[in-house]
């Protein structure tokens, strides 16, 4: 494609056509057009999530440039001296001055930082539906687990990017989180202290963070989301996107409208329905109203703090710990009461990170999967989620426990305790009902298939009996109930030496667990000899 | 990569097994069914309204082209709202104003025009669906030798397999080129301080009066009615040039009152109180936050960040959530004004635990 094509004096080329010439003949851009220009693009309504989650970064690059060009990320004292006068020759720090004047001196300041604020809440929590949909799916199979990792590291980017954004303009509920990082990093064993000292310079406050947090905000962080996300996209165009089952639909075929013009005018229009969405909710409702909390001031507090949501399930982790979680030993400060939350979140992470390893390993699967799964049609895996959300839900409402308390008259300590309860036993009730939940909506779909749906017809058999006529499905509608696979737990066999080892004995529990209940889809031969029992 | 002209019918007739695909890799415990239904194939293309009624087609055309006029209009609003909505008299009201139709036209313009597009996208433009056929991810395996073989060259002509000493020198020194910038980042916590001393004292010194916070005014123990509570800093705290908040994130006192007969004292701190005044630090023993929620009748102390709660009437012990220590005690008196003043600092570091701390 690099070699100039020959353009023959042909009569009449329109512009457009000109143009692409003249640009084609110096960047060889046409054979990057003929492969992705027509690639399908597989469509459904669940696959909006990572465009949600890209949109909203691009407003919020958007709309973070322009704040870049107001805010002064200074912790230098001044005397408040802007248009709102609640705060007029209050001391603080520059950051905080410079947010209120892009709030109340500059003309669609306040606006633009509001859809800031509201794009960077949709963005991880785009991501973190995202990742749901993928994982109930599972479209994390072989070949996209690298971009299961690259997309779990990108939700946690995105978290950064929110605390450490939350954090600039040295407001009192800004400060409050700093202080919990300070404390949390304090509790940590052996390195706690000096890293403290790092992060804040010094003694806490001190007079360094912002601008420390504000170069991780706008430079370090940004870089490495844009990269991950480009990363992401690459592996998307390279895996092709999944796609349900459907009839015509195969594990080796991507159908959907071609990316040019069709899904470029979808997504491309969603892109400017999610920045107007933003836009909309940047104009009529209030977000961060910094001039309300005051500046940061070690000293007072407001009940009910709450730090933005998805840094809830954090917070929610250390209200959670029962009292006496610390202990002097060796002469030395243990402080288990941040130790735990911090390594169960640890934990979850890497759980969570590692899955497709886990259950690729556990199924022994090395074949491609590009068909995206019912999550009905994997009962253990579909469960494991549940529980994964059940935990993350009690420790993500444990961060609002005291309004918990006080909207539903409750006691502070019922509602810990309650919480407690939902984290630790939680998960294993969600498991049991999820999976026979989906054991159960799989015995749903068998029996439509060998039985056919409910038509609604009553008819009177010649006997006087009544019966409801089964009407039997076409063949579009049984491929969606009839194509996917069901997996046999594995049987232990000894190795080449007659030995079974205990990797092996682990794996064939694990399997068991995993597969031990499994409906196996109807076959053509169950369908036909059902046909004689009538129902 | 993509073939972009398959057809559908090609495909349908194409086996469509699961077993089908899958080349060499294996399925694990998955269960190929042998006698599984086959794909039927792609349904007949079922046309949209605006295919088949020229009508509802112009009509789709209509509102597409007007939800841009209408974009345009709303981009024209937001400019105008601009100019005519200053925030010019210090009033919070005009703020509001200024936010509320910039946004409303900026969201105008952008939800139009999103909404324009896809409308086109979805109604006008010809409804065309494709089917590309997948290739393994891995490349074919002449590709997959072809890498293979450039490795392997690489490796012969530059002998890194073969020269290991030079090899294992080059790792190692790559592995500790970046320590002198690690090394640099020393630098974030300054050269001069010890953390341990810095965070086991205050600014209360023996003598130091107790002041209101924010005010700095010293408080007299004749002003400390039974069941009221103070907050509290070290007076000269607000004179000082450097270090302000440093020293109130450490100095924050809570100082009530409860009636003598309430209070349950340490015998050792006996003295540390004057006639049911106690002073208590305010900062929280678990990470930090003030411990600002003061129920009289109770005589508890609440953290709002995690729900700790502190016992006045019991030393500031801690009767529940995360916190294990109670609150450290600052121990007062009264001086010859009647002020209420510190006997010495803190004996024990405030705030929350760290790990050099016992």
């Amino acid at each position: 494609m690099s070699t100039a094509s020959p353009t023959t004096g042909t009569p009449k080329r329109s512009f457009t056509t000109s143009a692409a010439v003249y640009v084609n003949e110096r960047t060889s851009i046409a054979g990057f057009v003929k492969e992705l220009g027509r690639k399908a693009f597989p469509d459904h309504w669940s696959f909006l999530l990572g465009e949600v989650a890209l949109f909203s970064f691009v407003v919020i690059l958007i709309s973070g440039t322009f704040l870049t060009f107001f805010f002064q990320a200074s912790m230098a004292e001044v005397h408040y001296d802007g248009s709102y006068v609640p705060l007029k020759g209050v001391e603080m720090s520059v950051a905080m001055a410079s947010t209120l004047d892009i709030s109340f001196d500059i003309r669609g300041g306040l606006f633009v930082r509001q859809m800031h604020h509201w794009a960077a809440l949709l963005f991880v929590a785009a991501i973190g539906l995202h990742m749901l949909r993928i994982y109930f799916t599972g479209a994390f199979r072989k070949p996209r687990e690298f971009n299961w990792v690259i997309g779990f590291t990108l939700f946690i980017l995105a978290m950064a990017e929110g605390f450490t954004g939350y954090s600039l303009p040295d407001d009192l509920l800004s400060g409050n989180g700093l202080r919990i990082i300070d404390g949390l990093v304090k509790g940590i064993p052996v390195i706690g202290t000096w890293t403290s000292f790092l992060i804040f310079g010094g003694e806490f406050p001190g007079t360094q963070i912002v601008g420390r947090l504000y170069s991780l905000h706008i430079m370090i962080l940004p870089a490495l989301v844009i990269a991950f996300i480009a990363l992401h996209l690459v592996f998307v165009v390279v895996h092709k996107h999944t796609q349900y089952a459907g009839p015509g639909k195969t594990p080796q075929n991507a159908v959907g409208p071609p990316i040019l013009p069709i899904y470029a005018a979808k997504a491309g229009g969603f892109f400017f329905i999610i920045f107007g969405v933003l836009a909309l909710i940047a104009a009529l409702f209030t977000i961060n109203p910094i001039w309300n909390y005051g500046p940061y001031d070690p000293s007072p507090v407001s009940a009910g703090t709450q730090p933005d949501w998805y840094i809830g399930f954090a917070d929610g982790a250390l209200r959670l710990i029962p009292p006496g979680w610390e202990f002097v030993w060796l002469d030395r400060t243990w402080s288990f009461n941040i130790l735990v939350p911090l390594i169960a979140i640890g934990i979850f992470i890497v759980l969570v990170l590692m899955y497709p390893f886990i259950e690729a390993w556990i199924t022994g699967d090395k074949r491609e999967h590009h068909i995206a799964d019912r999550p009905r049609n994997a009962p253990t895996r579909t469960a494991i989620g549940a529980a994964g959300v059940t935990f993350y839900a009690g420790l993500w409402a444990a961060a609002s426990s005291d309004i918990l308390a006080t909207h539903f008259w409750l006691t502070m300590e019922g509602v810990i305790h309650a919480l407690q309860a939902v984290v630790i036993i939680g998960p294993f009730i969600a498991y049991f009902i999820t999976k026979r939940v989906c054991i159960a909506l799989q015995k749903k779909d068998r029996e439509i298939v060998l039985h056919g749906y409910e038509s609604g017809r009553i008819v009177r058999l010649p006997g006087g009996e009544y019966i409801e006529v089964h009407e039997p499905l076409d063949e579009y509608d049984r491929w969606r109930l009839v194509s996917f696979e069901s997996y046999a737990p594995l049987m232990i066999r000894p190795n080449a030496r007659g030995k079974i080892t205990a990797g092996q004995k682990f794996r064939a529990s694990l399997s068991r667990w995993f597969f031990e209940d499994r409906i196996a889809p109807v076959t053509k031969g169950e369908l036909e000899s059902g046909h004689g029992e009538h129902h | 990569m993509a073939q972009d002209d398959n057809s559908g019918a090609e495909l349908a007739a194409a086996d469509s097994s699961h077993a089908a695909h899958a080349s060499d890799a294996s399925p694990g415990t998955a269960l190929i069914v042998q006698d599984a239904f086959e794909n039927p194939g792609f349904p007949a293309h079922r046309p949209r309204v605006t295919d088949e009624n020229p009508q509802r087609e112009k009509r789709a055309q209509r509102t597409v082209y007007t939800l841009f006029y209408l974009s345009i209009l709303g981009s024209l609003w937001a400019v105008a709202a601009y100019m005519l909505f200053p925030m010019e008299s210090n009033n919070p009201g005009d703020v509001r104003l200024n936010n509320l139709f910039i946004g409303l036209g900026a969201a105008l313009a952008l939800l139009a025009l999103g909404i324009g597009i896809v409308h086109w996208g979805k109604s006008v433009m010809e409804d065309v669906e494709l089917v590309d056929e997948r290739h393994p991810i891995g490349g074919s395996p002449e590709t997959q030798a072809a890498a293979v073989k450039v490795f392997t060259d690489s490796d012969r002509e530059s002998g890194f397999t073969r020269r290991s000493v030079i090899r294992n020198s080059l790792i190692g020194a790559i592995v500790v080129f970046p320590l002198p910038a690690l090394v640099l980042f020393r630098g974030l916590a300054p050269q001069d301080q010890l953390p341990v001393p810095l965070l086991s004292h205050t600014m209360w010194r023996k003598g130091t009066r107790l002041a209101l916070d924010p005010s700095g005014a010293p408080i007299k123990a004749s002003d400390v009615t039974i069941g009221s509570a103070f907050h509290v800093i070290p007076e000269g705290l607000n004179d000082l040039e450097h270090g302000k908040l440093d020293e109130k994130a450490k100095a924050a006192v809570l100082l009530m009152r409860l009636e003598p007969s309430e209070l349950n004292e340490l015998p050792e701190r006996k003295d540390w109180s004057y006639d049911g005044i106690v002073a208590y630090s305010k900062i929280c023993t678990h990470v930090g936050c003030p411990v600002a929620l003061y129920e009289q009748h109770t005589h508890h102390l609440l953290c709002p960040c995690h729900q700790s709660q502190f016992d006045v009437a019991n030393h500031c012990e801690v009767i529940f959530g995360p916190a294990k220590r109670p609150l450290p005690q600052l121990p007062i008196a009264i001086d010859d004004e009647g002020y209420l003043i510190a006997q010495s600092d803190f004996t024990e570091p405030v705030g929350p635990s760290f790990w050099e701390r016992h």
